[in-house]
């Protein structure tokens, strides 16, 4: 319960090198496609040779090759001409391999980064989840990874090429005239300071963007998940006021940095328009003098108007960086965050089952193989978050295999905090727990997972048949194990009257469950999952007295030798219960078979006489 | 074509600013057109003649020229950049409001990520269309037909070259539309199914975590992400064919212009003035041409973004007030409290399986009536209706013997407070949580409320108090006290009608049952329906109805029932003590014989 709430600021406040974060991510992403970089980089190159010899052919054909024609040798102008035509199928060729090509990697890049981001989030540990908000873990992964995409898709490229052609004509200006290019390069020197501001600007607007549209996100999100409440407390115009706050800083900051877009191609356009007039100026000057060549002049002018042409392109792609490299910073925020619940460097495996004698070492599948428990030992265990006051005081704790046991206790008693312990959604702040004496801590996820399965009242369907749903329990298991343990919870009859019965979607046609038989899908997850340890924290809240009982029923059969830790409310599940556990503020009280319990005079047993009581 | 006109509205609002911002576009490309013909009389004049006087007159224009073309591209820029970005949110709030007013079970049916990509991808994609494609979509042909009459006008030949070229360039749009628009399409739904996969894979992690799922919810997230990556990746091949044939032809067109005029000037009927000078336009409107392939792309996304957002937008309102609008805040009339359901029937639209037959019931002003019935009853559905968050399909719902139907719709749910069994809390603070139920209230009110629903305690602890930011951005809570924030904002103010889902499922008895006789104490005339799955909370209601199948099968009180009702009995856990029947019904002395070793 009281978990720190870390503030929303310091969720969003992202570290002070995240800018070099980013940019190791990006270039960690790129990395495995070196060679394709390199490959590319070689298409660039010659894109931009043709770019810029294209002309030349023609230029050719206009000086040399019609004069020639006239005098009757039509050999150079076909040879000039030719030369165009297959200059012009060479970059048409070459624009269809690289906007390919581009396309291929910047989607295998994407696709990586997707997996990477999705990966990561899974790993973060519970105490992550329950501090940050779903809608903005979305929103990294949709409307940021959609900015990403874009500057892959469309700048990379082009950045590399507006760069090479821009070499290749500032060569040939080179070539040309010294001193004139001289004057072309001075021109960088306000584009230097233009660029420059424009960075710090555009970084700091693009970073306003992805953070207004992740509030945008977050509120949406909240607004349809909850729709039924806000549709009956009329909060509406309530939300459609939070949703214009929250999008009039989004829009601001778009605003901000769509204008500085415009300051930057405006500025840099007219750097590019005055430095032609002074070129005009100084060229006709040297000509006039006699210093320059006309011919050079006029090859310059025409140049000089390509030189700054892929500026217009820089720009773009300049301003597509800044937007993906704010959404790469809070990208890289969340992949940089460590989990606190980490995967053991050396796994160490659980001792094969005590039971499984005469099944052999292979762990028990199915429902017709010895099922069997694990012991579960918490050591002198002490949990706080974080640095807030004990929730669980140091205490100690020896659940036998098979043992079946009963927290019990009053809401915010710390029950819940330690089935999170057992399960390691959390783990301990001080102590050791282990199962069959081996550390939570050095046992893999898919291991411990396979062996400790929790419940809870939370009863989350996922897009897909109820087939599926079900089969969260257990991936592999047919057909056949899914009907019986449908069957076996009681969630058969109804998926039965569906209409597709086990493969209807959930989401579509017919496919509303009621929070009760949601709950039902829960507990047959649990049957196909056949782990040694059984955690419920609740998980028969929502279900009406006789369907709790056929769970139970179903339960006992299969809890038989295993150990189960059972938290409810409703004191008929201590009934199959060996022993109990009383809790109050983070303390176990009372430790009992339930007959001892019940009997004495403690705090067990007038909760249950007000339970026997509130029954019939 | 449709779903972009439908936009027109939006774009007449503001069709000042965007005319101009059409006239900058064209007058920043159709300068392109002027500066080498200055250029051209400056080598050609001045500078072929050495005449430094005459240059002073062309250098100024293209001085003004050059500034004028920064100044256009700065101002077209500077003019859109606020219109659109507005645009992109009012249209959001549009989608947004849409939703809000959806009925419920319309909303069922939608994943929401499709939602939220509609509401975000779709969005700035047709903001940057608006911004960006839509002037260089109207500039750019005008351009290309500018281009074409001068260099008619230089020579009818080299205008026919530019037609035949625009055959091949017409087929090729006609091939590539139709295919990049499905590829589009289902690129675009496929980004939705990804974020309806990213949410769920937040949303339900601890159940993926709690059977070490996580791997297996990442194979799923790979498999879309593969699809969605083949379907870009079809987009991007597409796009290589359309632009290279867009490269490769007005090239061609310059050669064959290079060819055919040269060729003119050896047989003597074009001047090499003629053939420089058509090479230069030629030359200039190559890149508009090329720039065709990408617009195309880029409206073809735009337009399928477009069709996306109208069908939400088209989403059908079925719960309205009589004139098909919802008011937000309709006059509330004074009513006794009075709730019947007369001959009510329900089924989802659908299917044609009733999930309520016939059912009456009558809850005089002031009474508590608690509905039992097993899982899947129709339980919920029941108290839904009471709210209009769905309509019954046959038969009504009354409240003082008017058909909730002919109300506004908010004024029902202003006179129905709700509590689900799912607690929905907002992101704000625990006072603006409760005082949801009745705006205005104080905190005396607020602390009132809560300590009826047995949160007082708790909330004093928390460690702001009333203040403390709960919700999803804000404290944990446990499930049970959540439910007792969210029943605090349905008794609040003290509603005419409380209808009550399960509301204390995930609390202990003891405290159940002080909520319960709080309830019942300071609520005496809140016309009361309660569901409920534990006999202490029907032994206070008023009257007990029993649920199977849709279909109330017994009705009376508490004692009544357990006279009379085997269901009821069963549902209250008594039947199975007495008949030690089935294995459905096993004893709680079987539970431990099954559980014990």
């Amino acid at each position: 319960m009281s978990i720190p709430r870390v503030e929303e600021d310091e969720v969003e406040q992202l570290p002070p090198d995240i800018a070099k974060k980013a940019r190791a991510l990006l270039f960690s992403l790129v990395r495995p496609h070196l060679p394709m970089a390199v490959f590319l980089l070689v298409i660039v190159v010659l894109t931009a040779l043709f770019l810029v010899i294209g002309p030349i052919f023609i230029a050719d054909a206009l000086d040399n090759g019609v004069p020639q024609a006239v005098a009757g040798d039509p050999g150079p102008l076909i040879r000039a001409v030719s030369a165009f035509v297959i200059s012009a199928i060479a970059s048409a060729v070459l624009a269809f391999a690289s906007t390919r090509l581009v396309g291929i990697t910047a989607q295998k890049v994407v696709y990586s980064l997707r997996s990477r981001l999705f990966g990561h989030i899974q790993r973060l540990d519970l105490g992550y989840h329950e501090r940050s908000t779903s809608g903005r873990l979305v929103s990294r992964q949709t409307s940021d990874m959609e900015s990403v995409q874009q500057f892959l898709t469309y700048s990379l490229f082009d950045t590399a090429l507006a760069l090479f052609e821009m070499t290749f004509i500032a060569v040939t200006l080179i070539v040309l005239d010294v001193p004139l290019a001289l004057v072309v390069f001075l021109g960088f020197i306000p584009l230097f300071f233009i660029t420059k501001s424009a960075h710090s600007s555009q970084r700091n607007a693009y970073r306003r963007t992805r953070t207004s549209i992740a509030k945008v996100i977050v509120h949406f999100v909240e607004t349809m998940g909850g729709i039924r409440a806000v549709q009956a407390y009329r909060r509406q115009p309530d939300r459609r006021g939070t949703l214009k706050d929250e999008d009039t800083a989004y829009r601001d900051a778009n605003t901000d940095a769509l204008r500085g877009v415009a300051w930057f191609a405006g500025w840099t356009r007219l750097v590019g328009n005055v430095t032609q007039t002074v070129i005009i100026i100084v060229g006709a000057w040297l000509v006039i003098e006699g210093w320059t060549q006309i011919g050079v002049l006029a090859a310059f002018i025409l140049y000089l108007r390509r030189f700054y042409g892929p500026l217009d392109e820089l720009v773009q792609s300049f301003n597509l960086y800044q937007s993906a490299s704010a959404a790469l910073e809070k990208m890289a925020a969340v992949l940089d965050t460590d989990p606190e619940v980490v995967a053991p460097a050396h796994p160490k495996v659980l001792p094969a089952h005590s039971t499984d004698r005469n099944s052999g070492a292979t762990s028990a599948e199915g429902s017709g193989q010895a099922p069997s428990g694990r012991s579960i030992d918490l050591n002198h265990v002490r949990f706080s978050y974080g640095d807030g006051p004990d929730v669980l005081p140091r205490f100690d704790l020896r659940i036998p295999a098979g043992e079946i046991v009963a927290l019990v206790g009053a809401t915010g008693a710390g029950k819940s905090t330690l089935v999170k312990l057992v399960t390691r959604f959390y783990d301990p702040s001080e102590g050791r727990i282990t199962i069959d004496e081996v550390d939570l801590r050095d046992l893999d996820d898919a291991q411990l997972r396979k062996s400790v399965v929790m419940v809870t009242q939370e009863s989350f369907l996922f897009a897909g048949t109820i087939a599926d749903n079900i089969r969260i329990g257990n991936p592999d298991a047919g057909d056949d194990e899914v009907l019986a343990a449908a069957t076996a919870v009681g969630l058969d009859p109804y998926i039965r009257n569906l209409p597709e019965g086990y493969e209807t979607d959930v989401k579509k046609r017919g496919g509303r469950l009621s929070s009760g038989q949601r709950q039902l899908v829960s507990f047959a997850r649990v049957f196909l999952a056949n782990p040694d340890i059984v955690v419920l924290d609740e998980a028969t809240a929502h279900l009406d007295i006789p369907s709790e009982r056929l769970v139970q029923t179903a339960l006992a059969t299969v809890l038989e030798g295993r150990t189960a830790i059972i938290i409810a409310h409703r004191l008929s599940t201590v009934e199959i219960a060996d022993r109990v556990l009383v809790m109050d503020s983070g303390r176990i009280i009372e430790d009992g078979t339930p007959d001892e319990l019940i009997s004495g005079a403690g705090k067990f047993a007038q909760l249950h006489k007000a339970w026997r009581d509130s029954l019939v | 074509m449709r779903p972009l006109l439908r936009f027109w509205p939006d774009l007449r609002s503001r069709i000042g600013v965007y005319i101009v911002v059409l006239a900058l576009t064209l007058l920043a490309n159709g300068i392109q057109l002027i500066i080498p013909l200055i250029t051209g009389h400056i080598i050609d004049g001045p500078i072929a003649h050495r005449d430094l006087s005459g240059l002073w007159l062309p250098v100024f224009g293209v001085l003004v020229i050059g500034i004028a073309e920064a100044v256009a591209l700065w101002a077209r820029r500077l003019l859109i950049a606020p219109v659109v970005a507005q645009w992109e949110i009012t249209w959001r709030s549009r989608l947004f409001d849409r939703l809000q007013y959806t009925s419920v079970a319309i909303h069922d049916s939608w994943e929401s990520g499709q939602l939220l990509s509609r509401a975000i991808n779709d969005l700035s994609q047709l903001r940057r269309f608006f911004a960006f494609g839509i002037p260089f979509l109207v500039t750019t042909p005008l351009i290309i037909i500018i281009g074409t009459i001068i260099l008619t006008f230089l020579h009818p030949v080299f205008g026919l070259i530019m037609l035949i070229m625009a055959v091949p360039t017409i087929a090729t749009v006609t091939v590539f539309e139709k295919r990049y628009r499905e590829a589009s399409r289902r690129s675009q739904d496929t980004v939705g199914e990804i974020t309806t996969e990213v949410e769920e894979s937040i949303q339900g992690i601890r159940i993926l975590k709690s059977f070490g799922r996580s791997p297996w919810a990442a194979q799923r997230f790979s498999h879309l992400s593969r699809k969605f990556q083949g379907l870009e990746v079809r987009k991007a091949k597409l796009d290589s064919w359309f632009w290279s044939v867009l490269i490769l032809l007005p090239t061609l067109a310059q050669a064959a212009i290079v060819a055919v005029g040269t060729w003119g000037v050896v047989q003597g009927w074009m001047t090499i003035g003629t053939v420089v000078a058509g090479v230069t336009i030629s030359m200039v409107m190559r890149m508009p041409i090329e720039m065709l392939g990408f617009l195309l792309a880029d409206a073809l996304m735009a337009l399928t973004a477009a069709a996306r957002y109208w069908e939400v937008i088209d989403i059908r309102h079925d719960i309205t007030d009589a004139d098909g609008r919802i008011a937000d805040a309709p006059d509330v009339g004074r009513y006794k409290g009075e709730l019947d359901f007369d001959n009510v029937d329900f089924h989802f639209a659908d299917t044609d399986r009733d999930t309520l037959k016939n059912l009456n019931l009558h809850i005089a002003p002031g009474q508590t009536l608690a509905i039992v019935g097993a899982t899947g009853s129709g339980k919920t559905t029941l108290a839904s209706l009471v709210p209009r968050l769905q309509d019954v399909t046959g038969g009504s719902v009354r409240v003082d013997g008017t058909d909730i139907r002919e109300l506004p719709v908010n004024e029902v749910r202003n006179l129905v407070s709700v509590s689900f069994e799912d607690p929905i809390l907002f992101s704000t603070s625990v006072a603006e949580n409760v005082s949801m139920g009745a705006p205005g209230v104080d905190d005396d009110a607020i602390w009132h409320a809560l300590e009826i629903t047995a949160a007082k305690d708790f909330v004093e602890r928390l460690p702001e108090g009333l203040d403390t930011q709960v919700g999803e951005q804000g404290l944990s809570l446990s499930g049970g006290q959540r439910q007792r924030l969210a029943l605090a904002r349905a008794v609040i103010g003290a509603p005419r009608i409380l209808v009550l889902d399960d509301p204390l499922s995930a609390v202990d008895v003891d405290t159940e049952d002080r909520v319960q006789r709080a309830l019942r104490e300071i609520l005496p005339d809140s016309t009361t329906l309660i569901i409920a799955h534990r006999p202490s909370t029907s032994a206070l209601a008023d009257a007990v109805a029993v649920l199977d199948e849709g279909r109330i099968v017994a009705l009376g009180t508490h004692d009544e029932l357990l006279g009379s009702s085997a269901l009821y009995r069963e549902l209250m856990g008594a039947s199975a003590a007495a008949e030690h029947s089935t294995p459905g019904q096993a004893t709680a002395e079987q539970f431990t014989e099954g559980g014990g070793q």
